[in-house]
C-alpha cells in the first residue's frame, strides 16, 4: 500500500470507502445524476428556456391548453404543452423547481443551523440546560410543520398588505419549514454529544484549559455532525413535500412565482376537462425530485452507520 | 527537603451524588446519597519519582488521579502541585502555568484521541493551547521532534488516529502529553488496554522518558506486575483509602497491611508451591462503606477496634500502614 503521506486528495478520494461504495451502487449512482440534471436546469432555467412563464407580458392566450408535442394538436415549441394562460410547462417546471428546491435547502439550513447548536448545548451540559431545551423541542414535535406553517402563514397574511405579502412569501415559507423541524437535529447531535463529551479526548482537551465554547466548536462538532447531515438530505426531500402541500392548499408560494406545488394545483382544476399535462408533468417532477433526494440520504444512512455495511 | 515534594495531597475527598432526582426523593422519603469514591487520602511524590496506585476496580483510583489533573471539582482537602493549591488559586495565568506542567496520559488509546483530528493537530493543541511555538515551523519541528521522541516518525503526524495501533496510538498520547513539557505526568493505567507486549514497550518508553527529561509520574493501575516494574513508591488503594504506602522493594518481600497480602496471594504462580488461602466477600458498596476500616468484613485479624474506628496511617519501618492489628501487633 501507498504512505499515506505521498497521496494526493484525488487519490484519497479515489481509495475512499464511500466512493467505492457509490460507484458499487448503480441506484445512488442514477439518483445522484438526476439529482444533478434537475438542479442544473432549475436554477440554468433563463438560460436553457427562452420563455418567461410569470411573466404575464410574454405571454398569448393562443397558445393555452395545447398538448404535449407527441400529442396530435401539440406543438413542437411547447414541448409538455401549456396551461391556460398559454404557459409553457417545461420552463413553469423549471423555474417552479428552482423555488421548490430553495425553499427545501434554505429551510433544512435554518433547521439545521437551530439544532445543531442547541443539541450540541443540551448534550454536552445535561442537567436542567437539557431538559429545558429538549422539552422546549419535544412541544415543538407536538405541534406538525404544517400547521406551524399556516399558523405563520395565517399571522403573515393578515397582518400586512397582500404586496407585500407577495414579497416576503418564500421567506416565510422557509422560516416556518425550518422553524417546525430543528428538533429531529437537535436530538441527533444531542445523544451524539452525551457521548462524546464523556471520552477521554475531551477531557484532554479540558486538561489544558481549552474553553468550553472550543471544546464544542472543535472536538465535539466535528464528531456529532455526520448523522444530521444524513437526515438532512432526506430533511431536503421532506421540505420539498411540506413546502408542495402548503402551496397545493394555497397558503405556500403565490401564483405569481409557483413553485411544483402551486403548479399542480394550478393543474389540478384542468384534470377533469381532459388536460392532464398541465398536472401530471409537474407532479412527476416532484416524484422524481423527492426519490432521488431521499435515494441519495438512504445511501448516505447505509454507508456511515457500520452496523449497516 | 519541602522543595523536593512535587505533588502532595492532604485529605482528599471527592464524592458523587448518585441520589434520585429530587421528586422521587421527596416521594420516597430517602435522603441525597453520596458515593464516596475517594475518602480523605493523603500522599505527596517526589521529584524524578514515580508513585504509584494499586487496588481493585471501583477503589477510586482514577478518580485520584482526574482530581489531581484538575479534572474534578473536589469535596474536601487540599492537591498541592509544587507549592501551589489547586483548589485555592483562581488566576487564570497561574492556572495555564500549572496545567501546563501536568499533563495526563489516559487509560483507552480509542478514547483519548479526537478521531477527527490529524496526529500533528493532536499533538500541537496543547503547544498552540499555551503558544509555545514561535511560528508555525516552529511548531512542526516540535511535533516532529516528539513524534521521534516516542517512536514515531515525522510523516506519521499527517495520518489519523484510526491509522494506528493500540500501542502507536498511546505514543501519540504520550507525545501530546509531553508537548507542553511538563514534569508531572498522571498516567490513569496507560497500559490495561495494550496486549503483554507492548505493554513492555510502552513501560519502556515511559521509564526512558522519565530518565531523559527528569519527569515525575503518578501512576494508576490494577496490574502488579506493571506496578512492580516502574514505581518507586506504592500506594495500596481500597474503597477510597490507603491502607498502605511503601516502598517498591518492600511491597513484594514485605507486604504489611492484610489487604496488600491478599492482592499478592492473587498473582497466579506456575510453581504450585504457594497454598492459597481465598479470602471471602467482595469490595463494598462505596455509597455506604463499612464503618471503622473499610476493609474489616473481609479481614481475617478484624476485631471490634476495627469495626468501630477508622485507622491513620503509621510509619513502620520505611512503610506507612493503616491498619490496627499491625499497630497492635496482632500480626
Amino acid at each position: 500500500m501507498k504512505s499515506t503521506h505521498s497521496m494526493t486528495w484525488w487519490d484519497r478520494f479515489r481509495d475512499h470507502d464511500i466512493t467505492y461504495s457509490f460507484c458499487h451502487s448503480p441506484v445512488t449512482m442514477l439518483a445522484a445524476i438526476v439529482t444533478l440534471l434537475m438542479v442544473l436546469a432549475a436554477f440554468g432555467a433563463p438560460l436553457l428556456t427562452s420563455y418567461t412563464p410569470f411573466e404575464p407580458g410574454s405571454l398569448s392566450l393562443m397558445d393555452a391548453f395545447l398538448p404535449p408535442a407527441w400529442e396530435p394538436e401539440g406543438v413542437s415549441q411547447h414541448l409538455l404543452g401549456t396551461d391556460g394562460q398559454g404557459r409553457d410547462i417545461l420552463a413553469a417546471i423549471m423555474y417552479g423547481t428552482q423555488v421548490s428546491l430553495t425553499v427545501g435547502m434554505l429551510s433544512v439550513l435554518l433547521s439545521v443551523a437551530i439544532g445543531i447548536p442547541l443539541g450540541i448545548i443540551a448534550g454536552y451540559f445535561g442537567g436542567w440546560v437539557d431538559t429545558a431545551i429538549m422539552r422546549f423541542a419535544d412541544i415543538q414535535l407536538t405541534i406538525p410543520p404544517i400547521l406551524i406553517a399556516l399558523m405563520i402563514d395565517g399571522i403573515t397574511r393578515t397582518s400586512l398588505s397582500s404586496e407585500v405579502h407577495e414579497v416576503i412569501a418564500i421567506p416565510v415559507l422557509i422560516v416556518s419549514i425550518g422553524l417546525a423541524s430543528w428538533p429531529q437535529y437537535a436530538r441527533i447531535t444531542r445523544s451524539g454529544a452525551m457521548v462524546e463529551r464523556r471520552k477521554d479526548y475531551i477531557a484532554a482537551a479540558k486538561l489544558i484549559q481549552t474553553p468550553t465554547a472550543l471544546v464544542l466548536l472543535r472536538h465535539i462538532f466535528p464528531n456529532v455532525v455526520g448523522p444530521t447531515l444524513i437526515v438532512a438530505t432526506i430533511g431536503v426531500a421532506v421540505a420539498i413535500i411540506i413546502e408542495a402541500t402548503l402551496s397545493f392548499l394555497g397558503v405556500g408560494v403565490p401564483p405569481t412565482t409557483p413553485s411544483l406545488g402551486t403548479l399542480i394545483r394550478i393543474g389540478n382544476n384542468f384534470l377533469f376537462s381532459g388536460e392532464w399535462w398541465i398536472t401530471f408533468f409537474p407532479a412527476l417532477t416532484l416524484v422524481v425530485l423527492v426519490l432521488s433526494v431521499n435515494l441519495i440520504g438512504d445511501w448516505l444512512r447505509d454507508t456511515f452507520n457500520p452496523k449497516l455495511r | 527537603m519541602p522543595d523536593d515534594i512535587i505533588l502532595d495531597v492532604k485529605g482528599l475527598k471527592m464524592y458523587f451524588d448518585v441520589s434520585a432526582p429530587l421528586i422521587s426523593r421527596m416521594i420516597r422519603r430517602t435522603s441525597k446519597q453520596m458515593l464516596k469514591a475517594v475518602d480523605g487520602l493523603n500522599f505527596s511524590i517526589r521529584r524524578g519519582e514515580t508513585f504509584s496506585l494499586v487496588g481493585e476496580s471501583g477503589c477510586g483510583k482514577s478518580t485520584v488521579a482526574r482530581a489531581v489533573a484538575g479534572l474534578y471539582t473536589i469535596t474536601d482537602g487540599d492537591i498541592v502541585v509544587e507549592g501551589e493549591n489547586l483548589s485555592k488559586i483562581r488566576d487564570k495565568t497561574k492556572i495555564a502555568a500549572i496545567s501546563k506542567r501536568v499533563q495526563m496520559i489516559f487509560q483507552s488509546p480509542y478514547a483519548s484521541l479526537d478521531p477527527r483530528w490529524r496526529v500533528r493537530d493532536i499533538i500541537a493543541e496543547p503547544i498552540r493551547a499555551f503558544h509555545l511555538a514561535k511560528d508555525k515551523a516552529d511548531e512542526r519541528q516540535q511535533v516532529d521532534t516528539l513524534l521521534r521522541q516516542v517512536g514515531l516518525s515525522p510523516s506519521d503526524g499527517e495520518k489519523y488516529p484510526h491509522e494506528f495501533s493500540g500501542g502507536q496510538r498511546q505514543r501519540i498520547s504520550i507525545a501530546r502529553a509531553l508537548s507542553s513539557r511538563p514534569e508531572f505526568l498522571i498516567c490513569d493505567e496507560p497500559t490495561s488496554a495494550l496486549d503483554v507486549s507492548v505493554q513492555a514497550q510502552i513501560l519502556n518508553l515511559m521509564t526512558e522518558l522519565q530518565d531523559d527529561l527528569g519527569l515525575t509520574y503518578l501512576f494508576i493501575s490494577h496490574d502488579l506486575a506493571v506496578i512492580d516494574h516502574i514505581s518507586d513508591w506504592i500506594g495500596v488503594m481500597y474503597l477510597g483509602r490507603i491502607c498502605e504506602i511503601t516502598p517498591q522493594p518492600e511491597l513484594f518481600k514485605n507486604p504489611l497491611h492484610p489487604y496488600t497480602r491478599l492482592l499478592l496471594a492473587t498473582i497466579p504462580d506456575l510453581s504450585g508451591e504457594t497454598t492459597h488461602v481465598p479470602l471471602e466477600g467482595e469490595v463494598p458498596n462505596p455509597i455506604n462503606p463499612p464503618t471503622g476500616c473499610t476493609f474489616h468484613p473481609r479481614c481475617p485479624y478484624a476485631n471490634e477496634r476495627c469495626k468501630r474506628e477508622r485507622p491513620e496511617l503509621r510509619r513502620i519501618g520505611p512503610s506507612e500502614v493503616a491498619c490496627h492489628a499491625i499497630e497492635e501487633g496482632r500480626i
